[in-house]
């Protein structure tokens, strides 16, 4: 995630921000899950959720996705109310559906993607294909274009809902957890797709507890059901607010990273 | 050839009830073969057979009041469909329950409602399966329009629906109000039953609108696939079944619904023999090197 170069284009071109948090506190009905939630993103950014599990990293995802409504406080997606431009932002949700029975090929769900721009009869055009078929094929996909969903191994399915996510070209680009049951070369691949996102002006959003991951994003926010630390992905991993976050303690690296040492994890990997 | 004709044909060809029954039955497997597929695909099968029963309280409100039933199975549907809603919303309660609720309460309604009436069990087994051999051509002609205005609208629908199968959450996030296509499918189904009861029952266009499609959900691979194979299979089940009840002096709504679900497990047999045959098949090619097939 090259986020420096991109960093200094999007800087000069935009003061537009792509989402702001202005002490927001998100949740359900009758549940706070987290408060007081202060940020901003630029285009081209990324931006890690980084908590375990029922920490409020999923919350505030949905929150930003407009499936949720902010309890208190504000929140501007694209400069306007969540949900209000479906075209220009992907969610792709953690539970992913039961596909049991649906007769769907893999093409026919990445194609959903195409749906937020075309509305309810809107043709779809070349434009369209192209974006499905790239999407596909960036995330090595292609030759189960044509697979029934049911027949696909779970990483292969995860991999056809990111290339959903990725086919809708949208500037703001939701994912939760998204590298759960991915094998290594898979995550190598999501990892491309995201730099190829970034590149093209997207703003990427990740609910993850990969410390990896959040410290290759630009920008981390680090949720215990509170807001720990906002800051730069690298700066603000550190072993204090790591222990906060997880109640585990991590260390640096020689090259700056940040390692920590979990007794066990609960990736999947 | 003459025989087979006679068998087969004939029972249509000569008897006008018979002609009539088989073009509604077709119309029928139709719609439902486009609403039932949404039905299985979504898991709604529970609150399609709830819609179906709850509509026998308005029916016999309206035949002992000497009003259309149409319009009392329209007014039934509608407060079953309010009525889980409120319950869901107002109380902590799943919607299972709150389906179940009503559904109990509601069929307990038709039948009190029913046993005022002084031919009781003739109205209520006329409710519940249906007169398919009394339809007249108005009623076919009401059936044909309910039937393209159910393909109309599932055609203009069909992204939000596709979505909303999928995930609620997906079809919310690409601007497609999930309550919204929720109500819409539901409407659908209500439809569905309040323009079909007269011809399959209450009781069997339940029956019609999910043994077909789940037949279909076995082999198909698109969803537009299932739409037209639940159909056809619900047109083979009508045909079938009216042949059968001809023939064989069967109840001709009981007989339609009995092929529908005979045909469902034939299928389920017949897919389960194929994958074990194709599992042998490659076990053993497999196998041969050593010589031992499994």
């Amino acid at each position: 995630m090259s986020g420096d170069t991109a960093a200094t284009t999007a800087e000069g071109r935009a003061a537009l921000k792509v989402l702001t948090a202005a002490r927001l506190t998100v949740g359900y009905q009758h549940e706070v899950v987290v408060e007081g939630i202060d940020l901003a993103l630029e285009p081209g950014k990324t931006l890690a959720l980084v908590g375990s599990n029922g920490s409020g990293k999923s919350t505030f995802l949905k929150t930003i996705a407009g499936l949720l409504p902010p309890l208190a406080g504000s929140i501007e997606v694209l400069g306007g109310k969540p949900l209000g431009a479906p075209a220009e932002v992907a969610y792709m949700g953690q539970f992913q559906p039961s596909t049991g029975t649906l007769p769907l090929r893999a093409i026919d769900v990445v194609r959903m993607a195409r749906f937020a721009r075309r509305g309810l009869v809107g043709r779809m055009r070349a434009e369209d294909e192209e974006a499905v078929r790239s999407a596909m094929e960036v995330m090595g996909v292609s030759e189960l274009a044509r697979a029934p969903l049911n027949t696909l191994s779970g990483g292969q399915r995860q991999r056809v809902f990111i290339a959903q996510a990725f086919a809708r070209e949208a500037r703001l680009i939701l994912l939760d957890e998204p590298a759960t049951n991915l094998d290594a070369q898979s995550r190598e691949t999501y990892r491309r797709m995201i730099g190829e996102a970034v590149s093209a002006g997207a703003s990427v959003v990740i609910a993850t507890h990969d410390i990896e991951e959040a410290a290759a994003c630009d920008y981390a926010l680090l949720l215990a059901r509170k807001v720990v630390a906002f800051g730069p992905g690298r700066t603000v991993l550190s072993a204090e607010t790591l222990m906060s976050t997880f109640g585990i303690v991590g260390h640096y690296a020689k090259d700056g990273t940040v390692v920590v040492e979990r007794e066990h994890g609960h990736d999947c990997d | 050839m003459t025989a087979l004709a006679s068998l087969l044909v004939t029972p249509f060809s000569s008897n006008g009830f018979m002609t009539n029954a088989l073009v509604a039955g077709i119309l029928v497997s139709i719609a439902c073969g486009i609403v039932g597929t949404f039905v299985v695909l979504r898991g709604l099968a529970f609150i399609g057979d709830a819609l179906a029963h709850g509509v026998l309280p308005g029916v016999a409100a309206a035949l002992l009041l000497g009003l259309p039933g149409m319009l009392g199975a329209a007014v039934g549907s509608l407060a079953m469909i309010l009525g889980i809603g409120f319950v869901t919303r107002k109380s902590n309660l799943s919607s299972d329950t709150a389906i179940g609720l009503l559904f109990v309460g509601m069929l307990a309604l038709g039948v009190a409602i029913v046993s005022r009436s002084r031919s009781f069990s003739g109205d209520l087994v006329r409710i519940l399966f249906g007169e398919i051999l009394g339809i007249s051509s108005a009623e076919i002609l009401g059936q044909l329009v309910a039937t393209a205005v159910m393909a109309l609208v599932a055609a203009v629908f069909y992204r939000p629906f596709l979505l909303l199968c999928f995930s609620p959450e997906q079809a919310e996030t690409s601007g497609f109000s999930a309550r919204r296509y929720h109500a819409v499918m539901l409407t659908m189904i209500a439809v569905t039953v309040v323009v079909s009861f007269r011809t399959v029952g209450t009781l069997l266009v339940f029956g019609m609108l999910l043994a077909p499609a789940a037949t279909a959900a076995l082999f198909s691979r698109k969803i537009v696939t299932m739409i037209a194979a639940s159909s056809a299979i619900g047109i083979a089940a009508v045909y079938l079944g009216l042949l059968s009840s001809y023939q064989f002096n069967l109840a001709a709504g009981a007989s339609i619904t009995l092929v529908a679900t005979l045909i469902f497990f034939l299928a389920l047999t017949a897919k389960h023999v194929y994958r074990r045959v194709a599992r042998l098949g490659a076990s053993s090619r497999q196998a041969s090197p050593e010589g031992s097939a499994a």
